[in-house]
Parts: C-alpha cells; structure tokens; sequence
C-alpha cells in the first residue's frame, strides 16, 4: 500500500453565494501522476488554489505529507514541498531567465543578510552553488543559451518550461502543473509529455495535473478525478474514465467516444 | 582574490580618487563654499535617492513618506549630539536605528496595502512624523533646533554615502534582493516560490527608511539647524523625482538622478522662478520620451558605473 501525499478531506470553498467547491475528496499517493479535469468553470484551479493555501477552505482539511496544510500561507505550504504552475504565465517578468530560477532558491540559503553585505566567501561559496544549480536545470529545459535574456521575451513555449524550471527549483516532493500545454501545438504537447513522465523519474516527484488536451491527459496520467460544478463526479484510470457514462455526458462528448 | 572582489575594488579606487580630486579641490579653493554645499546636498541627496529606489524601484512598494524618517534622523541625531552631548557617530548610528525603528513600526501595518493605497498612507504618515515633531517642545516645537554642531564634512558624507550605496548595491544582489525584486515583479508568484512576501517587505521598507534617517542626521549637522519645514511632502517629492527621473530599479539611476537635480536647482538658484520651470518642462520631456527613466531599471556596468559617479561633481 502506497503512502499518501496529498489527502483533500471534504474541502469546500463558498464565495459569496457562490459554492465554487462542493466537498472535494481527494488523496494522492507518493509517486503518483494524476489529472483533474473537468468543463470550463468547474472550479479545477480554485481546487488547486486551496491545495496551494492561495485560498483557504470554507469547510474541510488538506494534509499533505501528514501534516496539516490547509490554512496555512502560500509560501508556507510551498516551504512544505509542494510547486506550483499557473494557468496564466506568472514569471518574473522584467528580471532575467536565471534570476527567475534562482529566486525559486531563496528557501534553501542560509547565508544571512551580513554575509550577503559584506560578500564573504559563505556568500559567494552559495551563491555559486545556486548559480550552478539553476544552470543545470535550464539545461534541462533547454533554456541555458537563454539565461541572461529577459523572461518576457522569451516565446510562449519557452516561457511554460521556465515556469516548470521554476518550480522544480524550489526543490518540491509534489509539482502542481495548472494547464501546462495551454497554446501548445500538438508537437509540443507530445514534448510536453514526455518531459512530465521524465521529470517525475530524474526529481522523484508527484505530479496532479490540470489539463484540457485530452490526449494529454489519457496519455500520461495514472489516475483522473473529474469536477463538474464543483462536485467531483468521476474518479478512475483514464481507461475508467473513457467509459463513464456521466463524464462522458458532462464533459468529454464525442471526442473519446470514437 | 576572485572577480566580484576585484570589481568592488576597482569601484572603490575610483571613488578614493573622486575622492581626493574633489577634497583637494576644495582645500585649494577652486570649489567655493556654495558649491561645497551642493556637494554635500548631491551626497545627502544620493543617500536618500538610492534608499527610496530600494524600496520603491527594487521592492515595488510605492512610498512617498521619505521626508518623514529623514525628519527622525535629523532630529535623533541632533538630539544626540547637542543635548545629550555625546559623538557624531553616534548621532548618526542612533538617528538610522530611530528612523528604522520607526520604519518597521509603521511597515508592518502599512504594507498590507497596495498600489495607490500604500502611496497616500505613506504620504500621510510623513506628514503625521512632521507635524508630531511640530508639536514636541522639548525638540523646539515649530522654531525648530537650533544650534546644531556642524559635523558634516564632505569627507565624512561622502564616504557613508559610498558605504550605503554598497550596501544597496550588495543587498540587491544577493537571495534577499532577489526576494524583493520577485515581490515588484509578481506577488502571487514570490508567495508560491515560498518567499514570505510580508517579511521582505518591511525589510526592504525598514532598511530604507534607515538610511533615510542617516541622511536626516547629515542634513541637520550640516546646516545647523532643524526644522519641521525642511521636510514637507515637498522634499518626498524631490526624492521621488530623482528616482523617477533616473529610472525606478535603477540604482545608477537614482544616482545620477540626485546628482542631476541638484546639480539643476544649485545651478538655478539665482533665478528662483525659473527653477521649477524647469523643472516641470525636464520632466515632461522625459514622459514623454523616457517614461522608464534615464536608465529604465538596468544598472550600468561597473566600470561605468564608477565612471558615472565622478560626472557632475
């Protein structure tokens, strides 16, 4: 039996009168590569905000790796080990490809504001270990020829790598990916998911996936849950989910049914 | 010795041979007193220019409250000097811990806002320290202090300034800029990357106001004198001005930003009415064609960088 990650415990979100959320229960196991999908509006990223502490929950818990994760800050739950993508690109725009890499590091340095000021050899041993460390990981993505350009001028296909690059520099046991192959063609999709499948081996990670691209999605995930109007209606192997009668009326139409 | 080092270095020789150009200048004369003065106001001016970029080009927190800490600075530190009759360089190194006291202090509430919000309280809590310290007998009330001892020298402003700007320049560019520079660039995404938002904010906003108070203390033992109308919202402006005018995020920027506008107003002071005409027409010049700045948000290289810092001076 494997171990449990990420347990979502009848988590609910009202805004307003709006009940975005309706008693969610979810749980990922370590290792595990799982989709959530679900129409537009479905509340999939107001999910992933909760898991994340951008929101926190009306009614419910979240634990991730044991501890209790829901009500706590942002920052606080990515300090736990968890990384997160958006659906609309958030890079730091104006600073360069590696500074957007090596501020994803600030968590693991431990020279304090003395040593930065007086530039001692802690500060500068360190600060070449990060250096080295971002450097490798956008030779992974590809980006290194890029590392002094600006974020915002890199393309759109560049720019969903950094994000991914940036995330696993916050060194994550749990990567949150929101629409990653949003825009993307279908080469790059095919890219994309081989780039998921290989990351999750070389950093050991678990992976919860939002995502559209059916393809996609029945391609590389090992598991699916399916929101529709906040309530989660499906749960399954994508072989499972292909043949739900009530996702296939919600949500995927035709296109799996051929 | 390695390369970062070797740079600092060579910034440093270049400022000891500003240094002693412009001392020797002095001790011979050829720089008279007025101009001496306007010396000292581009260091004062530097120092408060590059702590507000800290905090407004680098961190994105939008304050115009400069004036106020510099007010705590001035007055601490003459309070220091002149009552309790202790050293100058303890005046200055109370007046930058009052004036980052107080900086944290008003930081932590404050910073919860954004944008516009941020900027009107910040420009009302200045004007709160002014009028408070307007209102304290034992400081001299509205006359002011008078009498101050006049420690500052070009030598002594000149130097702390270099000590700040590397400083600066050093926080910028190590994790704890970087945390700061993510926070100007997109809040949620800092938070997601585990940087604790609040935290570098009233740091940034702390150490700013810091150094602001450093300047204060400059200020007062230079002109003799402390009074709550030398630091109106008006003098925030001014600050705000060169940073804006250099490029916000530019800590060059902001340099040369001081040194051109003091340099324009010391160069305007016999036409009074003329100054901010002036003015007003270099800034819409620059809207219109510079919007981001002399500099936008780079720096320039470091060899030019300490090439930049003997030009008007």
């Amino acid at each position: 039996m494997a171990e449990k990650l990420l347990e979502v415990k009848n988590v609910s979100i009202v805004f307003g009168g709006l009940r975005a959320v309706s008693d969610l229960k979810m749980y990922i196991d370590k290792g595990e590569l799982v989709g959530l999908i679900g129409p537009n509006g479905a509340g999939k990223t107001t999910a992933f905000n909760m898991i994340t502490g951008v929101y926190t929950p009306t009614e419910g818990e979240i634990y991730f790796d044991g501890e209790k994760s829901s009500g706590k800050k942002s920052y606080q739950v990515t300090q736990m080990g968890m990384a997160r993508t958006f659906q609309n690109i958030r890079l730091f725009a104006d600073l360069s490809v590696i500074d957007n890499v090596k501020i994803a590091y600030n968590m693991h340095v431990s020279y304090g504001l003395g040593n930065a000021i007086l530039r001692d050899k802690k500060y500068l041993a360190e600060e070449e270990v990060i250096t080295d460390k971002a450097m490798d990981l956008l030779k992974i993505f590809h980006l290194e020829d890029l590392a002094q350009e600006k974020a915002k001028n890199l393309p759109y296909g560049q720019q969903r790598r950094l994000e991914i690059a940036r995330a696993l520099a916050t060194e994550p046991k749990f990567l949150l990916l929101d629409e990653p192959a949003a825009g993307m063609n279908p080469q790059e999709t095919h890219e994309l998911m081989e780039m998921i499948r290989w990351i999750r081996e070389k950093f050991n990670l678990t992976i919860l996936l939002i995502e559209h691209d059916m393809s996609l999605v029945m391609g590389v995930c090992e598991r699916i849950y399916v929101l529709e109007y906040g309530m989660l209606i499906a749960q399954g192997t994508p072989e499972e989910i292909k043949h739900n009668r009530r996702v296939i009326e919600a949500y995927l139409g035709e296109e799996v049914m051929n | 010795m390695n390369v970062v080092h070797k740079q600092d270095l060579k910034i440093f020789i270049a400022c000891a041979v500003l240094y002693a150009v412009i001392q020797g200048l002095i001790c011979l004369e050829i720089i008279d007193p007025f101009w001496e003065l306007n010396i000292v106001m581009i260091c004062i001016n530097i120092i408060l220019a590059v702590s507000l970029n800290l905090i407004n080009g680098y961190t994105g927190q939008f304050s115009i409250g400069h004036a106020g800490f510099m007010a705590v600075g001035a007055y601490m530190g003459a309070v220091v000097t002149m009552m309790w009759e202790y050293p100058f360089a303890l005046g200055i190194v109370l007046a930058t811990v009052a004036a980052g006291v107080l900086g944290a202090l008003i930081g932590l509430p404050t910073l919860r806002l954004n944008g516009d919000y941020l900027c009107i309280a910040t420009l009302g809590l200045g004007e709160i320290i002014r009028i408070c310290i307007l209102n304290i007998e034992y400081v001299g009330g509205a006359s002011g202090l008078m009498g101050i001892p006049r420690e500052t020298t070009f030598t002594n402003v000149f130097w702390i300034m270099i000590v700040i700007v590397f400083f600066i320049k050093n926080f910028k560019n190590s994790a704890y800029g970087r945390c700061c520079l993510a926070i100007r660039e997109n809040e949620i995404a800092a938070d997601t990357m585990g940087i604790n938002t609040t935290k570098y904010k009233v740091m940034a906003f702390t150490l700013g106001a810091a150094f602001a108070g450093t300047a204060g203390c400059m200020f007062s033992h230079y002109f003799f004198i402390a009074h709550p109308a030398s630091f109106t919202f008006m003098r925030s402006f001014d600050v705000l001005t060169m940073v804006v005018l250099g490029g916000l995020g530019s800590m060059t920027g902001s340099i040369v930003g001081a040194m051109l506008l003091t340099f324009l107003s010391a160069a305007l002071s016999d036409f009074p009415e003329w100054r901010m005409i002036i003015y007003s027409i270099t800034m819409i010049v620059l809207m219109l064609y510079r919007p981001q700045g002399l500099f936008g948000n780079e720096e320039l290289s470091k060899e030019m960088f300490g090439r930049l810092l003997g030009k008007g001076k």
